[in-house]
């Protein structure tokens, strides 16, 4: 457990560690809990209420999250931005990593919804109940080919899956026979076809689709079915292992040291594989709190710079502003999810800096004061950065970063400013910049 | 979405795995990570996907772990000179994503067991053009285009083409076509040691790549390389910030990335890499701003993806006179057909096709034809015998091919055939082997030695792929 100083700071980490970054002045009133009381009030929220505006786009409209393109992103978003519960929204994003669904393959906004629903709903509880949840969630049945697996021609798709990815890991203590008889053991589900919409519906186990022989699943021999088979790889004895490392790897770079990973593990099986005890144990953990740096997700950044300049969601840009940052909620990019090492590069460094664009509308524009004085003032260049800075919700920035955008401001503000019209000009242009380079630094891309 | 593509057909793959990813910090300028320690790794595969991680900033990755502190500049001298001596041999890379059909590519029509493992699936011999070096065989008849191309004397075909033991994971079996060797802890591409070898710690564009994020192939571990996703976009905008302001903003992109590159903290120093190299990448690609255009390129085929615009860009850049040598780009077509899979792999296919034809066009009319080489692969092929959806699961040979004015344009390998040519999965064996490909590449068409690139060169037989 971290036994260090919990400021300011500390809240801010735990904040886009957990959550989605603070909103003004609630870095501050978290660190008032101390460390405990802020990761308990985290991960055991008194309400899971959305505070502000309803969404809407640009026409005024409200969204149409099943129906419309990319509302469902709108719809999830706007949740990370206005939820007092952070950590529940977060839980549901690493869900959704975690057993990572897309829409291109669902094709249907609906049912896509409806599986985070589930994840929402199921977050923080028991891991076996998310595992069957998913396992027969349709939109999972539609994405891992489980609807329509049956006795005869069983598909192998889920099966290697919820191995590889959901419970073990690759290659971590399975082999091909145990996929090929896990896919027997999944068979049954199926779905119809709504002929008037296209759309699938119905989705339910057939007993007579369903292969009931017996099977032999590492080792075991029985005529099993699905929940049969999600309590052997749940029984797995490195499927343990397999949910700590890559829970813990949603919230830091560093992998646990050995002895604490184990007693991960040991708190998960003691609590009846429960998620709470064991995200709490982790958010508690000091590497957390004192260890390295993390690249912020890039939807993660999306929704911190909203909530920090306090915007809600009034258009639709970023549907297509999140694929450019590289994670579009809804649509990972295959089952394995997002790669979170792969976050940035030359391209989503781009579309990262091109983003305080879009953040400033014209409300939060800088605009020149309205009473012109008579000859141009005395710029400070510390002073356009704390206003640029001012802007985030003041973030923390270390002092060699604000070294720079102070000598920035003055080359941009005062050097390059010899004609009059410049000396009125520049500082407003500069302060423009200098909003985006806080958001390009590496402190404000890492937490 | 926008990015989407409407081929991408089923869910299964894994080539690109975000938990290892995950799990592991980047080791700048060591390339690909190590498997991590406590996973434990059973005999045969055991591959991490930690294996898989290539860097979040792809590029940066190699160059700055090496202890030194990016000078853009540098760059821009070393592409300088590159670019003088660019009459060097240039290799692109297209990846299929997700283990292409080939028993659709190129289909054994004449094959007497073919209508029992495709009674859905299957194709009329009518359907597509001949295969002229195997009359069981015939080109899909989207695959027209590079059925013409063979016609010229431009294809080396290789009808199954993969190694012993073959891996049925796209995580895994991808990794051992990106680097090179059936080994689960190599930790840099194949492409990467060649350039580590022959290329320069100044020019990171000699191993470019064209997407969101750097293919593994191209994983260096001593000399920096590149990715762009394409030229023309490039740029860069505040609100309302323009004139010297504006131009000053980009010199202190420099700065911050100092500022992380130099931090001891691992991901400081990847947001600072990436923040300096898009910087340098910036200040490359700026006369290319101009030809910016949306939709795909005049004479490639249009599409809902980046696939045929990045390939035009590959011919922009080079025709640019930039010193490329060793580019890797993949498809956004998602060949992992699971279910139905007429449709996507007829969709994907023939973009695949036609932007090919366009792409070896595009150098030939700009005068480069004889300067590049393009090897087109997948990590696997698929089952012989179709699934129940109408779709085809994990395989094991899967097709290649060698395009070019300068590709020996012969079969390598040869059709198993049905009878006998199957593993004891039903799969395809594989009748030659990607490592004796990568070795004939490097000797025969970039004049290297294959034995520092390749593992175990010395035991592949070298096809003829250049003429």
């Amino acid at each position: 457990m971290y036994k260090g100083h919990f400021g300011k700071a500390q809240a801010e980490r735990l904040l886009w560690r957990a959550g989605f970054g603070p909103k003004p002045g609630q870095a501050s009133r978290l660190a008032r809990l101390g460390m405990r009381g802020a990761v308990l009030s985290l991960t055991r929220p008194h309400s899971r209420r959305l505070v502000g505006p309803a969404p809407v786009l640009e026409n005024g409209q409200p969204i149409a999250p099943y129906d419309a393109w990319g509302n469902d992103v709108l719809w999830w978003l706007d949740r990370m931005v206005r939820t007092n519960s952070p950590l529940i929204e977060r839980m549901t994003l690493i869900w959704h990593d975690w057993f990572a669904t897309s829409n291109e393959t669902v094709n249907s906004q609906r049912l896509m919804i409806a599986q985070n629903q589930t994840q929402r709903k199921l977050c923080l509880g028991s891991f076996p109940r998310m595992l069957k949840a998913m396992t027969t969630d349709p939109a999972m049945l539609m994405w891992l080919s489980g609807a329509g697996s049956t006795k005869e021609a069983p598909n192998e798709n889920y099966a290697r899956e919820m191995q590889e990815l959901f419970t073990l890991g690759v290659d971590n203590g399975y082999t091909e026979h145990d996929v090929r008889e896990h896919a027997r053991a999944l068979t049954g589900w199926t779905n119809t076809w709504n002929n008037a919409t296209g759309q699938a519906e119905n989705f339910r186990f057939e007993p007579k689709l369903h292969d009931d022989g017996v099977k032999v699943i590492y080792g075991q021999r029985g005529r099993f079915g699905w929940t049969d088979s999600i309590s052997l790889v749940l029984s797995h004895r490195n499927h343990p292992g397999h949910f700590v490392t890559r829970l813990w790897s949603y919230f830091c770079p560093e992998p646990l040291p050995a002895s604490h990973q184990r007693a991960a593990e040991h708190l998960y099986l003691s609590s009846g594989r429960q998620i709470r005890p064991v995200v709490e144990a982790m958010l508690m953990h000091p590497l957390i709190h004192s260890g390295p740096r993390m690249v912020k997700p890039p939807i993660v950044q999306i929704a911190g710079m909203l909530r920090a300049i306090g915007r809600h969601i009034d258009t639709d840009a970023w549907v297509w502003e999140s694929s450019l940052v590289g994670q579009t909620p809804f649509y990972p990019p295959n089952v394995a999810g997002w790669e979170a090492d792969r976050w940035l590069n030359t391209g989503t460094w781009l579309a990262r800096f091109n983003l305080t664009a879009q953040m400033i509308d014209d409300s939060r524009k800088i605009t020149a004061p309205k009473v012109k004085p008579a000859k141009p003032a005395r710029v400070k260049p510390s002073a356009l950065t704390r206003r640029a800075l001012a802007f985030w919700g003041n973030p923390t920035i270390g002092q060699a970063t604000i070294r720079a955008l102070n000598s920035y401001a003055k080359s941009a503000a005062v050097d390059a400013a010899s004609a009059d019209w410049e000396r009125e000009q520049y500082p407003l242009l500069a302060e423009g910049a200098l909003r985006a380079l806080v958001t390009a630094s590496p402190d404000y891309q890492t937490s | 979405m926008g990015t989407q593509n409407p081929s991408a057909a089923c869910a299964c793959h894994d080539f690109n795995r975000t938990e290892a990813l995950r799990r592991s910090a980047a080791r700048p300028g060591q390339g690909l990570p190590a498997i991590e320690p406590g996973m434990p790794t059973p005999a045969g595969t055991g591959l991490s996907r930690r294996g898989f991680l290539l860097g979040s900033a792809g590029l940066a990755l190699s160059v700055y772990g090496a202890g030194r502190i990016l000078d853009p500049s540098r760059f821009e001298e070393g592409i300088a000179l590159a670019a003088e001596a660019s009459n060097q041999p240039v290799i692109v890379s297209v990846y299929l994503q997700g283990g292409i059909d080939a028993m659709s590519v190129l289909y054994p029509a004449g094959d007497p067991l073919y209508g029992k493992y495709r009674p859905v699936l299957g194709l009329s011999a009518e359907a597509g053009p001949a295969f002229t070096e195997d009359p069981r065989l015939h080109w899909h008849p989207k695959a027209a285009a590079l059925a013409q191309l063979h016609g010229e004397g431009k294809v080396g075909v290789m009808p199954a083409v993969g190694y012993t033991d073959p891996d049925q994971s796209h995580f895994t079996s991808r990794h051992y076509w990106e680097v090179g060797a059936t080994q689960a802890d190599l930790r840099s591409g194949w492409l990467g040691r060649y350039l580590d070898i022959a290329g320069t710690a100044d020019n990171p564009l000699q191993g470019l790549c064209l997407d969101e994020s750097l293919q593994p192939a191209l994983a260096t571990t001593r000399v920096p390389v590149a990715t762009i996703e394409k030229p023309s976009s490039y740029a860069f905008w505040a609100r309302d910030v323009w004139g010297p302001p504006q131009e000053i903003m980009y010199d202190y992109f420099d700065s911050l990335g100092r500022i992380g590159a130099g931090a001891r903290d691992a991901e400081m120093a990847k947001a600072g890499n990436a923040a300096l190299m898009s910087s340098t990448l910036r200040r490359q690609l700026l006369p290319f701003q101009s030809e910016g255009s949306s939709g795909s390129p005049a004479g490639y085929p249009s599409s809902t993806d980046d696939f045929p615009s990045r390939m035009a860009s590959i011919a922009q850049l080079l025709g640019a006179g930039l010193p490329l040598q060793c580019v890797s780009v993949s498809t956004q077509s998602v060949f992992d057909t699971h279910e139905s899979q007429v449709k996507p792999l007829e969709t994907g296919l023939e973009e695949v096709s036609q932007t090919l034809l366009a792409f070896q066009r595009d150098l030939e009319r700009r005068g480069l034809a004889d300067r590049v080489l393009t090897l087109v692969w997948s990590e696997f092929g698929r089952r012989a015998q179709e699934n129940a959806s109408a779709g085809t699961d994990h395989g094991a040979a899967g097709c290649a091919f060698v395009i070019g004015t300068r590709s020996a344009g012969r079969m390598i390998g040869e059709w198993p055939g049905l009878a006998g040519g199957l593993d004891e999965l039903g799969n395809i064996r594989a009748t030659a082997d990607f490592r004796g490909l990568y070795c004939s590449i490097i000797e025969q068409w970039l004049g290297h030695e294959a034995a520092p690139i390749i593992p175990g060169a010395a035991g592949f037989a070298r096809p003829v792929v250049v003429r």
